[in-house]
């Protein structure tokens, strides 16, 4: 949040602290603010932390407090206002810089000369503005590419799990994302959340390797900085790519982590609140709140520019029900997500594919997109590994003998598949590798188990295969 | 404050989140909309304590100071009825989202209105009275032909009865042109409003014997529901329950469409809105969005509103009902509107039910489920005059945390209903759509329907489907245990039982909604694949019995013909299947012979 007017009823200072208990301070009387406003709390010593009403009756009015409440006093805490709302500075200067999980510079430079300050907290997009998302982003992942198209303007999460390698799946589609047949390049905004130093310089490292530090905007808040900035972070960094892909025409992908701490930080501020909690002690609104960070994604018609998110989260125990993975699940288009065994055979993106999805894949692909059979084409594959998944399961229990032919060759066509299909490594693959891989996959199964493809097409790709093929 | 010196107003006390408190009043009603703060955003009253109301508020509410004005409006919510409706995109308190735009840009603003209906856009009436006549609420006092293939009936609203003094001559007038005049002074136009909160009154409720055809096979098949009727769709995320949405309201049989997209994705309205006025209405011909109503209110936009939206659409449908149509509403998804009613609740620090719900949730949805059926409707009887009815249907999406169905609203709903059809994550995962469980899923309607389809559905439909079911039930039986002694176990007999459950499974219940030719199945090919499936079994299991190896006919290229049935469109279907029995039958014989020399 950035200083704005200094008239005189802003400076006023009241002397109205009450209650203090967690992250909130109540003061005695509610009418002085408006809600949403951010005030600014002076302490005896002339520190000054800030803080957000978020709710006023005329006997009090509730206010988070953005750096933690440790240190204030009732008797000598003035309150004074600092701004209407909370506020974000936009500009297309802040390409290439570093801000904190509030949006005050951290990189040692100038603070940004604002072209215009925006409410962080925006409006809903249109529903009749919106441009139907549908030009195919190329990420040279495989899983994503041919399985779960990711297209502009979509919001497509990872769920990862803790150990799991999630930033480096980012960090790979972020490198590597492109329109086809088209140069221009993304504006990444990366808005960071509760990310420990060792993760952040992870990020911030392989931007600048990969040359992409100017063209990055980042807003962190690390692990160890007040919980409740976190609520802003995300907010911040949306709010300016908004600005940048709806003002002023940018490509933009917002990669956003970790969904999780951010709503850690929600439940904190519910539970001082006295709320009812819901499932696991998160509030019941939370679907609420997230959808109005993820459904700032998208495309607006008559507009050059888009917004498209990956927001990464971390699966509590790897368990995807859980209140975060599943509220996120309802809302964003499709969901990416890790498993733990194929990370222990050292597949790279360990990408377990059955739940995967994306929703706005129909959208991308096809005729004059990709190519017309695509979605044939994935589908063939995805029944296939479903099928060799439980395979795989039932010999467990069976033992391999005790299966029939064909099952057999699903086992060895799903053991392939992962290992050659999902676990590409670091490399980039175009579309047509990974369709080329596919058709050769898809030899290891008899032709006539090939029913989701069209019969012309199976004479014209299928050529049978086997195992010794892929070494 | 006396009436008489303008509207009740008073001031804010209190402001958290959605809800707000105002003092001073006192004379205001539960229900009514009231117009919060210098902005002016619409609120609805929802508890009364002595002098102070408070309001759940269908607006941000961020940046109001205490003490603004509250003035109430006199009215509960409600909704204008006129011709117009059709083709339009409102969001959840009935503005037009176009209009929006035109006013506030590509983001919605604060504080606005916009009026529901085309004020100056004039409709040719045809009058249908006479002066003289007795009228009370439901006659027609005229047709407007709304849409190139959809005549209006403009009505006397419900609980206005009189002799008409004048009615106006044929000719294109605007909705809010008197058209007629009672002989005690009440003048009629084209519209009129209605409290959305209140189900509109109809003659009596009728029996359910015609079904809601979806053109998806499993689900007119294995779970049809009637029209009139009510079902709901759960299933965690990732199941498709939108597209399951989507598709019934592109190719079923109702008349109209109202479309309710509550608390749901922004992208997924934009679809729509790119697809519908592209599609065709399967049955005028004319362009699908000529038969819809959308009904907008996504998962960012204020949480009040959802409420409201889901109502909203369902007024909107019961006007059409009563006007004498099939009206069919999708309702995407019903757990936000519940998830709506627990944050105020809870911000009115009621006592929490079940998983912190409201205790009235269950009330709320009976009643809301209720206002579907099959009616007649209200008009005056004359003799010789045929009753008008009319059917509102309903398909409700229901999104359990975790995919968990033992939850309240997934529990509350299923006993109001009376179609369960549940999506299944694992089927969902293998790309089995719609992934509709058929061991979950019950439709009480079957028996009631079953006289329709004997008459109206090919021959043997109930018998085949019965058979159907029986199959699966049987091949869940045997993946038991398969599971525990693996598949050699099994006689060949049972294991060609397998091998048909999977081609029903495969063949019959999944269908490509991205496919052009199975998107949408006739009643013609839901049950030729059904039947082809059945013939197969029977034919392999015959020649089973006449010492033919398993081997052989799994691996006969006739298999994938008869899986490929699928494959074909609706028209013309009938024909090819015809030909591939032949050629199966042909093959068995064949077979046979073979083992037999």
């Amino acid at each position: 949040m950035t200083e704005t007017a200094d008239s005189d009823m802003l400076q006023k200072e009241y002397w109205d602290l009450s209650y203090i208990t967690g992250p909130l301070v109540f003061l005695k009387n509610g009418g002085r603010f408006p809600t949403g406003a951010i005030l600014d709390l002076t302490m005896d010593n002339g520190q000054i932390r800030q803080g957000q009403v978020l709710e006023a009756t005329t006997s009090h009015a509730v206010v988070q407090i953005l750096q933690g409440t440790q240190g204030i006093d009732i008797k000598g805490t003035a309150v004074s206002l600092r701004n209407e709302s909370a506020r974000v500075a936009c500009s297309t200067d802040v390409i290439g810089r570093s801000f904190s999980g509030t949006g005050e510079p951290i990189d040692g430079l100038a603070p940004i000369v604002a072209d215009e300050e925006r409410d962080i907290v925006g409006e809903a997009i249109n529903p009749v503005s919106r441009d139907k998302p549908n030009d195919f982003i190329e990420t040279g992942v495989s899983v994503i590419d041919g399985f779960n198209t990711l297209v502009r303007g979509q919001k497509l999460p990872v769920f990862s799990g803790s150990g799991l390698p999630a930033n480096e799946l980012a960090n790979m589609i972020v490198q590597q994302a492109q329109v086809r047949g088209d140069d221009e390049e993304f504006v990444v905004v990366f808005g960071a959340m509760g990310l420990t130093a060792r993760e952040a310089n992870y990020f911030l490292n392989s931007f600048e390797e990969g040359g992409q530090g100017s063209r990055v905007v980042s807003f962190i808040n690390k692990a160890d900085d007040p919980a409740i900035e976190r609520l802003f972070t995300p907010r911040c960094a949306l709010t300016v790519a908004e600005y940048l892909a709806f003002t002023k025409g940018y490509q933009v992908l917002v990669v956003l982590t970790d969904m999780t701490s951010y709503c850690e930080a929600l439940r904190q501020i519910s539970s001082a609140r006295e709320e009812i909690p819901g499932r696991r002690g998160y509030p019941g609104y939370m679907y609420t709140d997230l959808s109005t960070i993820y459904e700032r994604a998208g495309r607006i018609i008559g507009q050059k520019g888009s917004l498209t998110q990956i927001p990464i989260l971390t699966m509590p125990d790897d368990d995807i029900t859980h209140p975060i993975p599943d509220l996120t699940g309802y809302i964003t288009e499709g969901q990416i997500v890790l498993g733990r065994s194929l990370h222990r055979q050292n597949i790279f993106p360990p990408v377990d594919l059955l739940p995967c999805l994306s929703r706005l894949m129909n959208n991308g692909i096809g005729e004059g997109k990709t190519e017309e059979w695509h979605r044939d084409w994935s589908n063939q594959l995805y029944a296939s590994y479903a099928r060799g998944r439980d395979v795989r399961k039932l010999m467990a229990i069976v033992g391999e003998d005790a299966l029939t032919e064909v099952d057999k060759r699903y086992l060895a066509f799903t053991i392939q598949f992962e290992a050659d299909m999902v676990g590409q490594g670091d490399t980039r693959r175009t579309l047509e590798e990974t369709f080329a891989l596919g058709w050769k996959l898809m030899g290891l199964l008899p032709k006539s188990e090939l029913t989701r493809v069209d019969r012309e097409l199976v004479e014209e790709k299928y050529t049978e295969t086997n195992v010794e093929d892929f070494s | 404050m006396a009436e008489n010196e303008g509207p009740i107003t008073g001031k804010l006390v209190r402001i958290s989140g959605p809800m707000i408190a105002a003092d001073d009043m006192l004379g205001v009603s539960m229900g009514e909309i009231v117009r919060v703060g210098k902005m002016g955003l619409m609120g609805e009253v929802i508890r009364i304590d002595g002098e102070t109301a408070f309001a759940q508020v269908y607006e941000d509410t961020s940046g109001m100071y205490l003490g603004e004005p509250v003035v109430a409006q006199g009215d509960p919510l409600s909704v204008e009825l006129g011709p117009g409706l059709l083709t339009q995109t409102y969001d959840g308190i009935q503005r037009p989202l176009h209009l929006l735009k035109e006013s506030s840009g590509d983001f919605i603003g604060r504080g606005l209105s916009a009026d529901p209906l085309d004020y100056s856009k004039k409709w040719t009436f045809t009058p249908k009275v006479t002066v003289g006549q007795e009228v009370s609420g439901g006659d027609v006092l005229g047709t407007v032909p709304e849409t190139e293939h959809l005549d209006h009936f403009v009505m006397v609203p419900p609980l206005v009865s009189g002799k008409i003094k004048t009615i106006i001559a044929a000719g294109d007038y605007t909705v809010n042109e008197q058209i007629a005049e009672l002989e005690d002074g009440t003048v009629l136009t084209m519209t009129h409003k209605w409290p959305v909160k209140r189900a509109r009154p109809f003659k009596k409720k009728l029996a359910s014997t015609e079904p809601f055809i979806t053109g998806q096979r499993v689900l007119d098949s294995f779970f049809p529901i009637a029209l009139g009727g009510s079902a709901i769709v759960p299933g965690g995320f990732g199941t498709g329950k939108t597209v399951v949405e989507h598709q019934i309201s592109k190719y079923c049989n109702a008349e109209i469409i109202i479309y309710v997209g509550c608390g749901e994705r922004g992208n997924e309205m934009a679809d729509v809105l790119d697809e519908f006025p592209n599609l065709t209405d399967p049955k005028t011909g004319g362009p699908l969005m000529n038969r819809t109503v959308l009904v907008v209110n996504t998962s960012n936009m204020p949480v009040a509103a959802r409420e409201a939206s889901v109502y909203t659409g369902i007024t909107l449908g019961e006007y059409y009902r009563d006007q004498g149509y099939s009206v069919a509403m999708m309702a995407d998804s019903t757990s936000r509107w519940a998830e709506a009613l627990r944050e105020i609740s809870s911000r009115l620090e009621e006592m929490p039910g079940e998983e912190g719900y409201p205790t009235y949730l269950s009330a709320r949805t009976a009643e809301f489920y209720e206002r579907t059926g099959r009616i007649a409707c209200i008009e005056s009887e004359d003799e010789g005059k045929e009753q008008r009815t009319g059917s509102l249907t309903l398909v409700g999406a229901v999104s359990p945390p975790g995919g968990d169905f033992s939850e309240p609203v997934t529990q509350n709903s299923m006993r109001v209903s009376g179609g369960f059809w549940a999506l299944d994550a694992k089927l969902a995962y293998s790309r089995h759509y719609p992934s509709v469980n058929w061991n979950q899923s019950f439709s009480l309607y079957f028996h009631d329907l079953d006289p329709w389809f004997r008459e109206h559905a090919p021959a043997g439909w109930t018998e085949r489907r019965q058979q159907g079911v029986d199959m699966l039930q049987k091949d869940t039986e045997l993946q038991e245990i398969v599971q525990l002694v693996g598949p050699d176990a099994l006689q060949d007999a049972e294991r060609l039982i397998l091998e048909a459950a999977r081609m029903i499974k495969e063949v019959f219940l999944q269908q490509n909604a991205f496919s052009d030719d199975d998107a949408y199945s006739s009643l013609d090919k839901t049950h030729g694949l059904l039947d082809a499936v059945l013939t197969f079994y029977e034919e392999c299991q015959a020649a089973l019995g006449r010492d033919v190896q398993l081997e052989t006919i799994l691996g006969h290229p006739i298999r994938e013909e008869v899986a490929r049935l699928r494959e074909l469109n609706s028209d013309g279907f009938v024909a090819k299947k015809d030909a591939v029995m032949e050629q199966l039958k042909a093959a068995m014989q064949k077979l046979v012979e073979d083992a037999a020399a």
